[in-house]
């Protein structure tokens, strides 16, 4: 099985029942994403593969051979990173990895989203801390972080 | 200077290097540490590195809980630097041939009128620390908006959450927890568990069954497989969770007068003549359980050498979980280190000491191993303790004019702490399952704040109360401390009443307030709250507006807020405007977030959230079946605070919930003309109390 992550190819010797997350965080080492329900409820564990967010946790490695993961780890210095701590757009930050990815597939896809099209985008990401507000501040004020 | 030496030296490479026994929970308390000791010393903040909480090097400052780690350490740190930069001043000042109060200090560099300077680690291995000092009175550092130490790190993904560690020696272990509250193993079938692939071995004792494996899946394969090869007893031993505020209010409990006052003030009140006081106004509230309900599960590493015993864990109190995990295994504290490590955002006493508990026992059968447990969803919303539910009864006597002459309040619950080594020390849940006696939760003491009695003193001037608390004896749901304990059912049924006294009265429900709070602290929070919150501006049919305060703790930050709903086919909270006051701020963006999270969680507990239980276990064990708020679902929330640069620094953690879930019930019946006293505001609950 091949996967490409962040633009580099790996060869994966596992079962290919396997979850992504598993892959990408015991064997790439790869942590950014994380585990929060294992159901793909929550949205903690939220890559992008072939630009579309997807929940590493109960994707199996096979559904994504020889396509395109895209990580946390993946970006440099990206406008989202910026307004995230231009923001202080967290508090513990656990959901945050999950968040970030969706919210790249978003601004990709509208550069320029409303309000509601962002709360609606992160509906299926969970946070418990409460910074919703100021993660949806840190979405829609990134592209003047370009 | 051994002592100071615990809490704080000077770093080789021009560092101050900083030990709390607080830890990081995602609520920004070492930044706002490390604020504090900059501010003190008078170095740029990047100096400071907060080192995290481990047993025998930090301090032991208990748990990190309960609003108090700026009182507690930013209190102790700032003493404490205070002292050292008294220190360095004088031996500069004899290296400089001048005196202290001629000296300035700049990023750590001390500097003399004449020129001559020196520094804080060029003179650290000779100062002689006084045992008192006064600490400055300008600020430079504290009270400014800091970005956090921690935040970058979680942007890139470089910073490592106890779920993150590896280890080269690692394993992984799970543990199968009962089908069942009060189930007990009949039986198990080890051979095709020990057969599977990457299977190392397969623990039982007594009740307690698990697993270890040498990759996470094959751990998770593993215990799937022992739930279907093992037999267990399957009683039904929980109350109905349909008429459950009837239980809580007739199981056994130990009943206790918290507070009695019969001093009446009347001369604050117009208590005319000798004629009975109008009838009584009794009214009765009622919460569910509640779970923590961190996006990462508990999750602990332990790691056996011999005789000691080594565990990275996210729990509140290192020393505390120590001392539980001593004692269990019959060591001496000196034979087992526990070290924080940062886990998802914390709440109150989760799973995190219980996930530790898992993983000492599972490791011990492997020494010289790191084994790692991390629980699974259904584990964290089904095991990890629960917040108790609640019944709070009011019942006010009043005057002819409306005033309130006696307030009751009458409070149902389990304990709100078992925490590892309070008092009882109710065991680990691995113990439990190993078959030690559970122990029920308890209340903290009325100087820690209470438990159930949290703030059932109202915050307002009243001639004559009375508190009451009944604690359940029996505890069919393990519970305890979760953010703000008692106070978030007790602030809205003290201010649920409230607004309907001022209803009585034909009064503003915020005026009303304002006739009994003398404090000007809160009522400067409470005039600013309805000023922001256009508390006098007209609402829109099926919206309404709620004002909701309190003092938390009666001791604590003060909080008034403005809710506004709409309540057509369910209640959504449409807008939130909050004032606070908790003394000095020491990092203000630090603070507005305490406040904001801690409003919008109490958004999800007030108007969602209910653990679900059948008769023999919780059903609430997915986020489909313990919905928490989502994004469309927040609203805006404003946040103001008053800063009192001269008075001490108050938590902020948990001064929003109380008064956010006040708000929300009165501003539902604004809306609605109902009064809804059983929680979450769902539209069954909603509906109930319409007929």
């Amino acid at each position: 099985m091949r996967l490409t992550v962040n633009g580099v190819d790996h060869a994966v010797d596992r079962d290919p029942d396997t979850p992504l997350l598993s892959v990408l965080r015991d064997d790439l080492g790869l942590t950014a994403a994380k585990f929060g329900c294992g159901m793909g409820s929550c949205g903690a564990c939220t890559v992008l593969v072939d630009g579309h967010p997807t929940h590493a946790c109960d994707t199996p490695i096979w559904a994504v051979d020889g396509k395109h993961v895209r990580t946390l780890e993946g970006l440099r210095d990206h406008p989202l990173q910026r307004a995230f701590v231009a923001e202080q757009a967290m508090q513990c930050g656990y959901c945050i990895a999950g968040i970030i990815m969706t919210s790249v597939a978003l601004t990709e896809r509208e550069p320029n989203p409303s309000d509601a099209t962002v709360r609606r985008a992160l509906d299926g990401n969970l946070c418990r801390c409460g910074a919703h507000n100021r993660i949806v501040r840190a979405v829609l004020t990134s592209h003047s972080h370009d | 200077m051994t002592d100071i030496a615990q809490w704080l030296t000077f770093g080789a490479d021009d560092t101050v290097d900083v030990r709390s026994g607080k830890v990081e929970l995602g609520q920004g308390v070492l930044t706002a540490l490390a604020q504090i000791v900059a501010d003190e010393l008078g170095v740029d903040v990047t100096r400071v590195r907060m080192h995290p909480a481990v047993t025998d090097v930090s301090p032991d400052e208990g748990y990190t809980a309960g609003s108090l780690s700026l009182q507690h350490s930013g209190t102790a740190l700032r003493r404490i630097a205070a002292r050292v930069r008294t220190a360095a001043l004088a031996t500069a000042a004899e290296d400089l041939h001048t005196t202290p109060d001629e000296l300035v200090v700049k990023d750590g560099e001390i500097q003399a009128p004449q020129g001559e300077s020196t520094t804080y680690w060029a003179i650290a291995d000779r100062l002689d620390v006084p045992e008192e000092a006064d600490p400055i009175t300008t600020h430079t550092v504290v009270g400014q908006n800091v970005p956090r130490v921690d935040i970058p790190g979680k942007v890139d993904g470089s910073r490592r959450y106890i779920h993150d560690l590896r280890f080269p020696d690692q394993l992984h272990g799970r543990v199968l927890r009962p089908p069942g509250r009060d189930a007990h193993l009949l039986d198990v079938d080890e051979a095709p568990v020990r057969a599977l692939a990457g299977v190392i071995t397969v623990i039982r004792d007594n009740d307690f069954l698990g697993v270890i494996a040498d990759d996470e899946p094959a751990a998770e394969k593993a215990v799937t497989l022992l739930a279907r090869t093992s037999r267990w007893t399957h009683p039904a031993i929980l109350p109905d969770d349909k008429s459950l505020s009837d239980y809580l209010t007739t199981a056994p409990a130990d009943t206790e007068v918290r507070h009695d006052s019969t001093e009446w003030d009347s001369s604050a009140f117009a208590v005319r003549g000798n004629r009975p006081p109008t009838p009584t106004l009794r009214a009765r509230f009622h919460r569910p359980y509640l779970a923590h309900a961190s996006i990462g599960p508990s999750c602990a590493i332990a790691r056996w050498d011999g005789d000691t015993l080594a565990v990275w864990t996210h729990s509140q109190g290192v020393y505390p979980l120590r001392a539980e995990l001593a004692r269990w295994f019959a060591l001496p504290p000196s034979a087992v280190r526990v070290e924080h490590v940062e886990g998802a955002g914390c709440y109150g006493h989760n799973g995190a000491d219980d996930v530790a508990g898992d993983a000492a026992l599972l490791a011990r059968a492997v020494p010289g191993w790191h084994v790692r447990v991390r629980w699974s969803r259904p584990d964290e919303l089904g095991w990890a303790p629960f917040s108790p539910a609640m019944v709070t009864e009011v019942a006010v006597e009043l005057a002819d004019d409306g005033a309130i002459r006696h307030w009751r309040q009458e409070i149902w619950s389990n304990g709100h702490s078992s925490r590892p080594s309070s008092a009882g020390n109710p065991p680990l849940l691995a113990a439990l399952h190993q078959g030690a006696p559970p122990i029920p939760s308890t209340d903290p003491p009325p100087p820690h704040g209470g438990g159930s009695d949290r703030n059932a003193v109202p915050g307002y001037d009243l001639p004559g109360l009375t508190v009451v608390t009944h604690v359940l004896h029996e505890m069919p749901l393990r519970t305890s401390a979760m953010r703000s304990l008692g106070a978030h059912l007790n602030v809205y049924a003290i201010e649920s009443v409230v607004d309907e006294l001022a209803a009585r009265a034909g009064a503003d429900p915020v005026e009303y307030r304002l006739r009994m709070l003398g404090d000007p602290r809160g009522r400067h929070v409470l005039e600013l709250a309805a000023e922001l919150g256009d508390w006098a501006a007209p609402t829109a049919e099926d919206h309404g507006r709620g004002v909701g305060y309190a003092r938390y703790k009666n001791t604590g930050g003060y909080c008034a807020v403005v809710a506004e709903v709409e309540a057509t086919t369910s209640v959504r909270v449409t807008r939130l405007t909050i004032a606070v006051d908790v003394g000095q701020v020491v990092n203000p963006d630090g603070v507005r977030n305490q406040i904001e999270g801690g409003a919008i969680q109490s958004i999800g507990w007030t108007t969602k959230e209910q653990v679900r239980f059948d008769r023999r276990d919780v059903t609430s064990r997915t986020w489909e079946e313990y919905p928490i708020l989502t994004f469309s679902e927040v609203p805006p929330v404003r946040v103001e605070l008053i800063d009192r640069p001269e008075l001490p620094p108050l938590g902020a953690g948990e001064a929003s919930i109380g008064p956010t879930a006040a708000a929300i019930g009165n501003a539902l019946r604004d809306a609605l003309g109902v009064t809804v006293r059983t929680l979450p505001l769902t539209p069954a609950n909603v509906l109930e109390a319409s007929e």
